[in-house]
């Protein structure tokens, strides 16, 4: 398991039914791609966060695949909309199985 | 079961096709996504909107974005890193647009494309030229 993941999400405390909002999600991770090499040639093995995910109330918003392009700490803009209040909750999967999630809550008015 | 003498024929061609398949696979990687992605569909030109700076200096974080309206799916390709595919989005009913955006790491000056499948299946593309100072692939 990688060092000191620590997902980082900002949602407003408050939205507008049916009005699209930013969505914004950080999580500090190396995402080494595998594509490196040490200092005698080897090369690194890949860990990355390969996928994330936000749902709202148990319904999806986005997914999204990560691929070992994405840079270290991995940072996802997206807009959601939603028509009542209750909870995002945000996961994110890492290459070596272990899971990070995060969670906010949101009022409509 | 019994094979007739037409069944077993007919098992032989298909296993002569499936052995021989790996000679057509197109050698470009990025071609080869990008048809995974369309799966048969035609990619057209327009409809996406992508976001890329026309310079980078660091090609370890390159702040992207891409605005889809319609689309279902999107993907993100770099087509001159050693693996193509960048990020793939989906979007889920609660999505407030089809919208997103990422940093990527890119080795060096190329073209970053997004292709956007939307809801009637067709696949569109968009793509950007980025110039990298510094490439993002260590080495």
């Amino acid at each position: 398991m990688a060092d000191n993941v620590k997902p980082r999400v900002r949602v407003p405390r408050s939205a507008a039914a049916g009005e699209a909002f930013e969505i914004k999600t950080l999580i500090s991770h190396k995402m080494e791609s595998g594509q490196r090499k040490d200092s005698d040639g080897n090369p690194i093995p890949r860990s990355i966060i390969n996928h994330f995910s936000c749902d709202f109330n148990g319904e999806n918003v986005i997914q999204a695949a990560l691929e070992g392009a994405i840079s270290t700490n991995p940072y996802i803009q997206f807009e959601a909309s939603i028509e009542e209040s209750g909870t995002f909750t945000f996961t994110w999967q890492d290459d070596d199985g272990s899971e990070y999630t995060d969670s906010k809550d949101i009022t409509v008015g | 079961m019994q094979f007739t003498r037409r069944d077993t024929l007919v098992m032989g061609a298909g296993a002569a096709v499936a052995t021989f398949m790996p000679l057509q696979v197109f050698a470009d990687a990025t071609e080869d996504v990008s048809a995974e992605f369309a799966m048969g569909e035609a990619i057209t030109d327009g409809g996406v909107e992508l976001t890329a700076p026309e310079i980078a200096e660091n090609g370890n974080t390159v702040p992207i974005s891409v605005n889809a309206p319609g689309a279902i799916a999107v993907l993100i390709l770099a087509t001159g890193n050693p693996s193509p595919k960048v990020i793939g989005f989906n979007f889920g009913p609660r999505a407030g647009g089809q919208t997103a955006s990422t940093r990527c790491r890119l080795a060096g000056t190329q073209d970053v494309v997004a292709l956007a499948k939307m809801a009637d299946g067709s696949v569109k593309r968009a793509s950007a030229t980025v110039k990298v100072t510094i490439g993002g692939c260590g080495g």
